[in-house]
């Protein structure tokens, strides 16, 4: 520490993985027209139930194979991912933007404000959230918006509860004393020093909310309250693939795999990106 | 010389009616060194922070004023409060660790408070910087303003906070027991240069501390609390040759002395906490009888 800042540690392997899969899953569902080799919503009962192209009667064109319907699993996939990302992203950028406000806001002025933000979140997370969704999407009507809206609705208070503790233990640090001596405004302080200070737990909540979003999502379309039941997605091909586990097993295992992985990278993804933005850790 | 602080009366309570500040009355004249002496709790830094204005919310203050430079604080608005708060005073704080902003690198930590607050432009906000940098010699001022706070050493920061403090040439500064924190070498040097850089820039020190042996060395007059009450109030020179309150006794009884070091620690003697607690309870009454 003498000489020099301290060297920058390495990308780990970790950041690698989750980066790598999350890029990948991302740029496919992207390009989905591009890169899907089939059509996802063609059906074909000549194909139905292709094993995956290891296995003997694989056709060639379908990588993973085909479900009941003939339809090809990769491709449904892919096209699925589209939906998974959109609902990650926008749900949890909606979920962080009002959590995190809240929260700054309860944790840096406490007062009565904390006190109505806090008994609001306290009764918000009574409900279990799986059961809050559904009943959402029930009231607001299938399609893409809701299940966003239902997911933000939701998940705002995970952001509002953290931030809010982080935020009150940084105020109550010298450095921002000092500012209020200096004769910096409330407004000011909580956004030009505290602010900085909580952005690291924040961009890891948001990854780590995204993997949630995802499963939210999944779960959604598994029991079929999530978009229109023709678009392909995760939780959709879940529940087909559910049906026919004992004929054609890919159609279930698949899909997992995808979520799970998609889940995973997103909170390690998170981890990592928060040592990388606290400058104390990096 | 006219008086920058002067605190008449300053009554503090809890929201229990405990009073933390009785009628506490001190004043620091311009360019002048103010020890403020006592043990932990004594409401030594309640005094910094009441003319910091930055009390905590539960601490009321019920009686008393604040004088900074002539202008009542108490009479002013909260807005126009703190600007002549920020424009004259700063603070150098006890603990370093804490009270850099971790995520901000040193300069622009530095440099903000004179562009935003002070308005002057962002070029003589970074000389000025760099000038203070020097004068509290710190030699590699690149590297310094590049950092952020964990990549300097605890007396490095605190040379930071000292520069900062005297950055924006305030008429006050309340040093909060700057050096506690600090390496017992590394405390030497810092209270040398807080002293030195008091003494070219004149300015007025309100140092909170609980060692007399810093009390001694760095200051002209000295303020002895005791359960927020001054029991006692004198030169330097004087208080030292001839302290007058039994308490002040005891408490120099109390400091160890390189010249005998096996001697057992001294207490400070019961039947002296004794004729405090009745010299404040006294007080306490007659302070109740008005106030019911």
């Amino acid at each position: 520490m003498d000489e020099g800042r301290a060297p920058r540690r390495r990308v780990s392997p970790r950041l690698w993985l989750a980066g790598g899969w999350l890029l990948l899953a991302l740029l496919a569902a992207i390009f989905a027209p591009l890169v899907a080799p089939q059509d996802p919503l063609a059906q074909d009962l000549m194909l139905e139930r292709l094993p995956p192209f290891w296995m003997s009667g694989a056709e060639p064109g379908y990588w993973l194979g085909t479900d009941s319907l003939g339809r090809d699993l990769l491709s449904r996939l892919i096209f699925g991912g589209r939906i998974a990302f959109v609902v990650a992203f926008a749900a949890s950028i909606a979920a962080c933007l009002v959590g995190s406000t809240l929260g700054l806001i309860s944790g840096y002025f406490g007062g009565w404000a904390d006190r109505v933000i806090s008994r609001v979140v306290d009764v918000w997370m009574a409900f279990p959230p799986v059961l809050f969704a559904i009943l959402l999407v029930a009231v607001l009507g299938t399609g893409l918006s809701s299940v966003i809206i239902a997911i933000a609705v939701i998940d705002w208070t995970r952001f509002c509860r953290v931030i809010r503790a982080e935020t009150m233990g940084q105020s109550r640090m010298d450095y921002v004393e000092n500012a209020r001596i200096a004769g910096y405004g409330r407004i000011g302080i909580m956004l030009r020093e505290v602010l900085p200070n909580v952005v690291p737990s924040i961009v890891a909540l948001l990854s780590l909310e995204m993997g949630i979003a995802v499963i939210v999502e999944a779960i959604l379309s598994f029991v079929n309250l999530s978009i229109s039941t023709d678009d392909p997605t995760w939780g959709g091909i879940i529940a087909e693939g559910r049906l026919s586990i004992h004929q054609a097993w890919w159609v279930l295992v698949f899909p997992l795999i995808t979520l799970i992985l998609t889940v995973l990278s997103f909170s390690q993804f998170g981890e990592a990106l928060k040592t990388r933005f606290d400058p104390v850790l990096r | 010389m006219s008086a920058c602080l002067d605190i008449s009366g300053l009554s503090a309570v809890l929201p229990n009616g405990q009073r933390v500040l009785r009628s506490v009355s001190l004043s620091v004249q311009s360019g002048e060194v103010r020890a403020l002496v006592g043990e932990s709790g004594a409401g030594k830094t309640m005094i910094g922070k009441a003319v910091l204005g930055v009390l905590p919310s539960s601490v009321r203050i019920v009686e008393g004023d604040i004088r900074l430079e002539g202008e009542d604080l108490g009479r002013l608005q909260p807005k126009a409060r703190r600007t002549l708060i920020g424009a004259r005073t700063a603070l150098i704080p006890q603990d370093p660790l804490t009270a850099l902003n971790p995520s901000r690198r040193i300069g622009s930590q530095m440099t903000d408070r004179l562009v935003r607050i002070l308005g002057w432009s962002g070029e003589r906000a970074d000389t000025r910087i760099r000038q203070l940098l020097d004068e509290v010699q710190i030699r590699d001022p690149d590297r310094v303003l590049k950092s952020y706070p964990h990549e300097l050493s605890g007396g490095m920061r605190q040379r930071v906070l000292i520069a900062a403090a005297f950055a924006a040439e305030p008429r006050l500064i309340v040093a909060d027991e700057p050096t506690t924190a600090l390496d017992v070498t590394v405390q030497k040097q810092i209270l040398r240069l807080i002293v030195q850089l008091q003494r070219e820039h004149g300015t007025a020190i309100l140092f909170v501390t609980h060692d007399l042996g810093v009390v001694a060395k760095i200051s002209q007059k000295v303020s002895v609390l005791y359960a927020g009450k001054v029991v006692e109030e004198a030169e330097t020179a004087a208080l030292f040759a001839a302290p007058q309150h039994p308490y002040t006794r005891a408490l120099m009884a109390a400091t160890p002395r390189y010249t005998d070091p096996f001697a057992s620690l001294k207490p400070v003697d019961e039947a002296v906490l004794a004729g405090l607690a009745a010299e404040i309870a006294v007080a306490d009454q007659a302070w109740r009888r008005p106030h019911g």
